[in-house]
């Protein structure tokens, strides 16, 4: 049993690196859909494309890695938390259906691009704002009874939701947007760097709102973050997340090109930090820990062996593709 | 009670239609990233640009194609969750790895090179673009590897062992898992039949340019090469099928009996009905239309072999004889007919009037959707087949579904059906503009922007003029509402 305990936790963290792998690379994908409708019409937009045209399907692998790891290593998590945000799923699914074809059907029939366009805003919206909403139904807490859940079906719908829904919105265009600063020069770089701002003080607000609502969701949360011995594990996250933060509107006000997106990042990755140490050792608060839902032993090792030998090439390739897109985007795009 | 059973019945019909239109992309694509990999390679051996050309012309055809494919794909990963979360918890520990490693081994794999074989030709170099191609393509077959293991697995469930919590946990073995008994024949038919699928679809449209102009150099090019595939592949995929068959009712009996339409045993050699209308209420078959002994020499070898019937299997464990019956039949329709366009290829070819038979052509064009429609009929014979169970004898389907409310799962029904046939009917109209237009010499990839350069030499394009991408859909739409 040792030895299990071990393995599951390594697999809590390999799902949680999967997670976070997904929501800032996916997460920038889905910002410039947010943030589309504020770009001109035309070169403008079509270069905010490109820059991520040859990436977006890589990126959006990782949430399959994220559910279909979800499913391998804790099922019972998988079975539990689909059908407790059943709408917000579905409503994510077909998000990402619109957002992904817009990609190709845009380019393929100019008479209707609007309407592509539109699709692409649209469902990169819904997309982020239902993962944003999901990851607050699992943290104010999911009812099981007996291996399935035993809400009903509309308990994802509360006002903490919307804010961490909100936040993942802000966060992504946060995301997009210096993605963006990064890639594009001129006027366009100069508009993307505006927007970053705004979606950086949106971003650290709706931070701090879930923060601050995270404490007073449940004894449990406020225990871990407000009293000793815990505290002094728990401090330094917020703390490096408000150095980060200042590091990122300094960045933002001068001419930097790359520093925004990777402080960006850096701001993700803290969030998740604080998201891990609320919710820790549970993977479905209030009743489900980790090695509640954990696979077997056998299945855990097997796919370990699997993860150790592609993750490694993964990484390396993947890396290999945006090298080959390095540089900012041209105004022809990609042909 | 009632309220259940309309919820499982609403899953059961949203699980049929996403994964039905999920496949029919990948039947495609794991075909075409196949077929580009050759013209690739067919273009760096030979250096003859009437590959690269051809290759160009597929490959915007893939792009919109695989787009679908990961889109609708996406979401076949998180339906076992959101509507069969029973069975997710139970077979997760068995099937949720094998499905782990399509990811790790596949997708990555696919996505991770699309963007170079999309869009990295100039940027890359030939070399590091072919193998960004080939990769792409074995990306599809080891997807078809997991994905089909994982499926042949629910068919013939082994090497398991059942948890104290009601699990089906891994046995000591991975591979007797991975490669239970009914998954080399499921892999072998299944990807000959995405071979084929792909085979005669470049087939129709070489024949739709070779019946406008059949001076088209291009159109010849790969409608020789479709016909090749067909001539050499319908016939093996019609062993395969008949392997698969054998090992179905050597493990799932009763599927055969249904694809048989054998409601009655046959101590003394049992027929082989070609068609009639299976009765389920009095439990044989109407006006059939059968062969003597025929069903025993196919199934066992021999004429007078003893074959059971379904009045062996408990009410209760039948599975719906009569989609069964038919959706076989018209698989096996397709299958020969394809058969016959791969032999009267050859005679053409014989002839040496391959590009000169309309009729030929006309025959292939018809034809050209027929593998999409083998393919669905395919996996409704052995997905329908096993029912009453998701995994076969262990796992009654009626127990794998979410406790979900019957609207909840009618209203994701509407909303797929919905976006499905929007988004889905706009590619295949795409994809369709795309096929309409003659493949040619300078062919065009993957263009992205309407500022792109204009290959007509000497002419520079005034300002009120947007020339655009030339395989595009025409603006006309847009100009005449914008005039509002």
């Amino acid at each position: 049993m040792d030895v299990n305990v071990d393995l599951t936790t390594i697999w809590a963290f390999i799902i949680a690196f999967a997670v976070f792998a997904y929501v800032v690379m996916d997460g920038f994908d889905l910002g410039i859909g947010i943030l589309f409708p504020t770009f001109d019409v035309g070169p403008e937009r079509d270069r905010a494309m490109n820059s991520i045209a040859p990436v977006w399907d890589g990126n959006e692998t990782w949430l399959v890695l994220g559910g279909g790891g979800l499913f391998a290593a804790f099922p019972l998590a998988y079975a539990v938390i689909l059908p407790a945000t059943y709408p917000l799923i579905i409503a994510m699914l077909l998000g990402l259906v619109f957002r992904g074809v817009a990609f190709e059907y845009r380019w393929r029939d100019p008479g209707h691009r609007r309407y592509w366009d539109a699709a692409f805003t649209g469902g990169s919206l819904v997309a982020a704002m239902a993962q944003g909403m999901t990851l607050g139904a699992l943290l104010q807490g999911i009812e099981v009874v007996d291996r399935s859940y035993a809400g009903s079906w509309f308990d994802w719908f509360t006002p903490y939701t919307l804010l961490t829904g909100l936040g993942t919105v802000a966060g992504y265009a946060l995301l997009g947007a210096t993605w963006l600063v990064w890639k594009l020069e001129g006027d366009s770089q100069h508009h993307a760097r505006s927007l970053a701002k705004k979606a950086a003080w949106s971003t650290l607000v709706l931070m701090g709102g879930v923060s601050l609502y995270n404490v007073f969701l449940n004894a449990e949360y406020a225990e871990r973050w407000l009293t000793a011995p815990e505290i002094y594990f728990a401090a330094p996250v917020p703390i490096l997340t408000a150095v980060i933060a200042i590091a990122l509107l300094r960045a933002l006000s001068v001419d930097r090109h790359s520093k925004p997106f990777w402080l960006s990042i850096a701001l993700f990755f803290f969030g998740m930090a604080g998201l891990g140490v609320t919710m820790w050792p549970y993977v479905v608060p209030p009743g489900l820990t980790i090695w509640d839902a954990a696979a077997p032993e056998r299945s855990q090792i097997f796919m370990l062996v699997g993860v150790a030998i592609t993750m490694p090439l993964i990484i390396a390739y993947t890396a290999w593709a945006y090298w080959v897109f390095r540089g900012k985007v041209a105004d022809e795009g990609y042909h | 009670m009632f309220e259940q059973l309309d919820a499982l019945l609403l899953a059961r019909i949203q699980f049929a239609f996403t994964v039905s239109f999920h496949f029919i992309f990948p039947a495609f694509s794991i075909g075409l990233a196949s077929y580009l990999a050759v013209l690739e390679g067919l273009w760096l051996k030979t250096g003859k640009s009437i590959y690269l050309d051809l290759f160009k012309y597929w490959l915007k055809i893939f792009a919109i194609a695989f787009a679908m494919g990961v889109v609708s794909g996406i979401v076949m990963s998180y339906q076992f969750g959101t509507n069969w979360s029973k069975f997710s918890d139970i077979a997760g520990p068995v099937i949720g790895p094998l499905m782990a490693y399509e990811v790790l081994t596949a997708f990555f794999l696919e996505a991770g090179f699309l963007g170079v074989m999309l869009f990295g030709m100039n940027k890359v170099g030939k070399k590091l673009h072919f193998a960004a191609t080939l990769m792409v393509a074995i990306g599809t077959f080891i997807s078809a590897f997991w994905i089909l293991s994982v499926n042949s697995w629910m068919q013939t469930p082994v090497g398991y062992e059942i948890g104290a919590n009601g699990q089906y946990l891994p046995g000591e073995s991975w591979w007797d898992i991975v490669f239970n008994p009914s998954f080399p024949y499921r892999l072998v038919h299944t990807v000959i039949a995405a071979y084929l699928t792909t085979a005669f679809v470049v087939g129709g449209v070489g024949a739709w340019h070779l019946l406008k102009d059949r001076t088209n150099l291009h159109a010849r090019k790969m409608f020789s090469m479709a016909m090749w595939m067909a001539a050499i592949v319908a016939p093996i995929q019609i062993f395969a099928g008949d392997m698969h068959g054998l090992n179905t009712l050597e493990h799932q009996p009763q599927k055969v009996m249904a694809m048989e339409g054998h409601y009655e045993s046959h101590p003394n050699g049992a027929p082989l009905i070609l068609f009639g209308i299976p009765n389920s209420e009095e439990k044989r078959v109407d006006y059939a239309i059968e062969i003597p002994k025929a069903s025993s020499l196919i199934l066992k070898h021999d004429l007078n072999a003893p074959l059971a019937g379904l009045d062996t299997i408990p009410d209760d464990e039948e599975p719906p004889v009569g989609i069964v019956f038919w959706s076989f039949r018209i698989m096996v329709g397709i299958g020969f007919a394809m058969l016959g366009i791969g032999a009267w290829s050859l005679f053409a070819r014989f002839r040496k009037k391959l590009y000169d038979w309309p009729l030929l052509h006309k025959a292939a064009l018809v034809m050209a959707p027929s593998g999409f429609i083998a393919v669905l009929a395919g996996w409704i014979t052995t997905e329908v087949g096993r029912q009453p169970y998701v995994i076969y004898n262990l796992l009654r389907t009626a127990d794998a579904a979410s406790p979900l409310d019957a609207p909840a799962v009618a209203a994701s029904l509407l909303a797929f059906v919905i976006v499905y046939f929007v988004v889905f009917g706009a590619g295949v109209w795409y994809i369709l503009h795309l096929m309409h237009k003659p493949p040619h010499a300078g062919e065009y990839g993957v263009k992205r922007g309407d500022t792109g350069p204009i290959r007509t030499a000497g002419i520079t394009p005034g300002p009120s003029q947007n020339p655009g991408d030339p395989d595009t859909l025409p603006r006309d739409h847009e100009e005449a509402t914008d005039g509002r």
